[in-house]
C-alpha cells in the first residue's frame, strides 16, 4: 500500500464530521434506491437488470459497428464526430475549436469523462474560462478539489465549508443557508450560461440508431449547457454506446433509481445534432460535436471477463452500499473513480502498479455486485485483479533475485583471485554425482532460484582440476 | 488519425473484422400496460403532485392559468393548442415569437413560461417536450416557473409507450426532453432545494 493511500485513509477515518457526512449521505441514497427498486414498486427490476446487461454486452461485443453507425447518424443530422485517443487530443480539439470560433467562455455540465482528462485545467492553461455548472461540481471547482462521489460531488462538504468557499472565491458576504447558497450559485451561473460561447457536456448514453446523446440530470444545468451557447460539445467514452433509442426504456428505468432513488431524474435530454433551422426549430445550438474518447478503454477489450467493467453507467450505487467506501470516502481513492467501480476501473485504466493495494481495499461482501443495475460482477473482477497484482509482484520479486545474481556474478568475474577461490570451494562442496550428473543438492541449498533451476536441469559434476590449475601445471 | 487507430484497437480487442456483420441485438423490450383515459389522468396528477408540483384537471385551462400568472410576465410557446384554449389572449402573455435572440431575451426575464407538452407519462408524472416550431427549448427552462397544459388524450402510460410511438425521436427533432418535476439539487448536505437552474415551480394542467 502506498504511503499516500494509507495517509488519506487515516485522515478520513480520524475526521468524525467527515465520517458522519459520508455515512449519512450514502445511507440516504442507499435507502432511496432500495425503496424504488422494491418488488412491489418495480416488479420487473431483476428482468430489467438482465436485459441491461445483455444490451451492454452486445454493444461492447459489436462496438466498432455501433460506433460507426453512431458516427454516420450524427453526421446525417448535421453534427460532427471527433475521435480522441487521450486527454491531450481532447484538449487540443476544444482549444482549436475555441480559437477558430473566437470563444472565451465555456460552461460545463457534470461529466466524469472530462474529470478523467482534466479538461478544465488544460483549457484554462490556455487562457479560456471553463465553468462547472452542476452545483456540487461548481463548489468543487471553486475549492480546487476533485469530485468526492460519482453522483454527489460535494457530499463531504458541510454548509459552513461551502460558505467559506463562496466567501473566499466569490467575494460575497458569508451565507450558511443551503437554500440561499443554491440561489447564489443560480444567479452567478445564470450569467455565465447566457454569456457562454461553448457548452461542454458528457453523455450518459450514445444512441447508435439515432446519432443522439442522452443526458440525465436534476438541476437543469445540462439543459442550459446544451441549449444556451451556440456550440455544444459532448465528450463521451466509447463504451457509452447502446444500440437503439428503444433500449432507453430499459436503462432509464434503472439509472435514476440506482443513483438517487428517483423513478426518473428531473431532466432526461435526448439530443441529436444542432437545431434544425430548416425545420423551423426556434432555439438550440448551431453546432454539435461529439467527442468519442478512448483514453485506455480499448485496453480493457481483449479480456473477455474484465471487459464487463465497461458496462458501467456511473450510477454510484456500488459506492453507497460499499462498507469500505462508506468509511474511507472518495478522496482516498487514487483516481477520479472511487468506490468498488473505481477499484476495478483504476487498475485497468492506469495499470495495476498505480496503486497495487486498491483491489484489496474491499471486504468482498458482494454488495456492489448485487446493486449494480447492469450486473457487473465487481467482486469477481476484484479477485481477478488481486491475482494480477500478486502475479506482477512475483515477477518483480523474481526479477530482483535475478538482478542480484547477475551483479554478484559480474563482481566475481572481475576479481580473478576470488573467482578461483570460489571455484575451489564450489568443487569441494559439490554434492556427489548420480550417474555422471548432479541431480540433487542438500536440502539447505535447495531453495528459491536454485530449486527452480534444478527442477528443470541437471548439473555436470565439477572437474577434478580447474582450467587455471591445468594451465599453471602445463 | 485517431479514428482508424481507435477502430483498429476496438476490432483487435473484440476480435471482429471490419467487414463482419454484427450479431443480432437482444430483442427490444417494451411493454405497454392497459390503462384507460381516466386511469392515466388520475395517475399523472397523483405523480405530479408527489413531485411537489401543482397538478390540476380543468376543462377551462385558461381560467386556471390566468389566476396563476396574474401580475406576472409570461412567455407562451407557439403550440396551437395554447391558442385554442385561449391562453395566448391572457394579458401579460407574449406569444408567437420565432426569433431565437428575441425569445432568449424574453425567457431570461419572464416570470413564467407556458407550454403545451407533446406527451405526458402517467406512471412517472413526466412531460415530454419535443423541440419544434411550436415548442422552443428555453421556455420550459429559463423562467422560474413553468406551466404546461396537456391535452388529456396525450397522456401515455410510461416510457415503454413513448418509445413504442417514437422508436427513433431523432427523426423528428434535435431535442426531446422528459421533464419529471421541478428543477432540484441536494448537493449541499443532501438538503433538497428546488429551482437551482431550471424552474423551481411547475404546474401541470390537464385540459379536459
Amino acid at each position: 500500500m502506498s504511503a499516500e493511500f494509507q495517509q488519506k485513509i487515516r485522515t478520513t477515518l480520524a475526521d468524525a464530521n467527515l465520517q458522519l457526512a459520508i455515512y449519512t449521505a450514502t445511507g440516504r441514497l442507499k435507502a432511496a434506491r432500495v425503496a424504488t427498486v422494491a418488488p412491489d414498486v418495480l416488479p420487473d427490476y431483476q428482468e430489467l437488470r438482465t436485459q441491461a446487461n445483455a444490451l451492454k454486452r452486445h454493444a461492447i461485443e459489436n462496438l466498432d459497428h455501433y460506433l460507426e453507425q453512431f458516427e454516420a447518424n450524427v453526421e446525417a443530422r448535421g453534427g460532427h464526430v471527433v475521435w480522441c485517443k487521450d486527454a491531450t487530443e481532447v484538449a487540443d480539439f476544444v482549444l482549436s475549436l475555441a480559437k477558430e470560433k473566437g470563444a472565451h467562455l465555456i460552461v460545463k455540465s457534470k461529466s466524469m469523462t472530462t474529470e478523467e482528462v482534466d479538461l478544465n485545467e488544460r483549457v484554462e492553461h490556455h487562457g479560456l474560462e471553463s465553468v462547472e455548472t452542476d452545483l456540487g461540481e461548481y463548489i468543487m471547482q471553486l475549492a480546487h478539489e476533485r469530485p468526492y462521489h460519482i453522483v454527489a460531488p460535494a457530499l463531504h462538504k458541510t454548509r459552513y465549508q461551502v460558505a467559506d468557499v463562496f466567501t473566499e472565491r466569490l467575494h460575497i458576504p458569508r451565507e450558511t443557508e443551503p437554500e440561499k447558497q443554491t440561489m447564489i450559485a443560480r444567479a452567478t451561473l445564470r450569467e455565465k450560461f447566457l454569456a457562454a460561447d461553448i457548452g461542454i457536456s458528457g453523455a450518459n448514453f450514445l444512441v447508435a440508431d439515432s446519432g443522439a446523446i442522452v443526458l440525465v440530470e436534476n438541476e437543469g444545468n445540462a439543459r442550459l449547457t446544451t441549449s444556451a451557447p451556440k456550440i455544444h460539445i459532448a465528450i463521451a467514452g466509447i463504451e457509452k454506446i447502446i444500440p437503439r433509442a428503444q433500449d432507453l426504456a430499459v436503462f432509464l428505468k434503472l439509472l435514476a433509481r440506482s443513483a438517487t432513488g428517483q423513478p426518473l431524474s428531473v431532466y432526461t435530454s435526448f439530443l441529436s445534432g444542432p437545431r434544425r433551422e430548416d425545420k423551423g426549430e426556434i432555439d438550440g445550438p448551431d453546432e454539435f460535436y461529439v467527442v468519442l474518447l478512448d483514453n485506455g478503454r480499448t485496453r480493457l477489450l481483449p479480456d473477455r471477463g474484465k471487459r464487463q467493467s465497461l458496462y458501467c453507467i456511473r450510477c454510484g450505487a456500488c459506492l453507497n452500499t460499499c462498507p469500505v467506501y462508506r468509511k474511507i470516502g472518495g478522496h482516498s481513492f487514487p483516481w477520479v473513480y472511487s468506490g468498488p467501480i473505481g477499484a476495478i476501473l483504476t487498475p485497468q485504466f492506469m495499470g495495476i502498479s498505480h496503486e497495487p493495494a486498491l483491489p484489496f481495499a474491499s471486504s468482498l461482501c458482494g454488495a456492489c455486485g448485487e446493486v449494480c443495475p447492469v450486473k457487473i460482477e465487481i467482486p469477481k473482477l476484484l479477485l481477478e485483479l488481486r491475482s494480477d497484482v500478486k502475479k506482477s509482484e512475483a515477477r518483480e520479486k523474481q526479477n530482483r533475485w535475478e538482478r542480484l545474481a547477475f551483479q554478484a556474478f559480474a563482481w566475481l568475474m572481475t576479481h580473478p583471485r576470488i573467482y578461483e577461490l570460489a571455484g575451489r570451494m564450489a568443487s569441494a562442496a559439490a554434492p556427489s554425482a548420480d550417474g555422471g550428473w548432479i541431480r540433487h543438492v542438500p536440502q539447505a541449498m535447495n531453495f528459491g532460484p536454485v530449486k527452480a533451476w534444478l527442477e528443470e536441469r541437471d548439473l555436470p559434476p565439477p572437474p577434478a582440476r580447474s582450467f587455471r590449475e591445468m594451465w599453471r601445471r602445463r | 488519425m485517431s479514428r482508424e487507430n481507435i477502430l483498429h484497437r476496438v476490432r483487435t480487442g473484440i476480435g471482429r473484422g471490419a467487414a463482419d456483420a454484427p450479431a443480432a441485438p437482444p430483442p427490444v423490450r417494451l411493454r405497454v400496460p392497459e390503462a384507460d383515459r381516466e386511469a392515466r389522468i388520475a395517475s399523472l396528477l397523483a405523480r405530479v403532485e408527489a413531485l411537489a408540483a401543482m397538478a390540476v384537471r380543468n376543462a377551462d385551462p385558461a381560467g386556471v392559468v390566468a389566476e396563476l400568472i396574474a401580475g406576472k410576465t409570461s412567455v407562451a410557446s407557439n403550440a396551437p393548442f395554447l391558442a385554442e384554449c385561449g391562453l395566448t389572449a391572457i394579458p401579460g402573455v407574449r406569444s408567437g415569437i420565432t426569433d431565437r435572440d428575441e425569445l432568449r431575451a424574453l425567457c431570461a426575464t419572464a416570470d413564467c413560461g407556458i407550454t403545451s407538452a407533446d406527451y405526458a407519462l402517467a406512471d412517472t408524472g413526466s412531460l415530454v417536450m419535443i423541440a419544434s416550431p411550436q415548442e422552443a427549448r428555453l421556455i420550459s427552462l429559463l423562467p422560474p416557473m413553468h406551466i404546461a397544459v396537456v391535452p388529456a388524450e396525450r397522456i401515455l402510460t410510461g416510457l415503454d409507450e413513448l418509445f413504442t410511438l417514437l422508436p427513433n425521436p431523432a427523426e423528428i427533432t434535435s431535442s426531446m426532453v422528459i421533464i419529471t418535476g421541478p428543477s432540484r439539487t441536494a448537493d449541499i448536505e443532501q438538503i433538497l432545494v428546488r429551482g437551482v437552474h431550471g424552474p423551481g415551480k411547475l404546474a401541470v394542467i390537464v385540459a379536459g
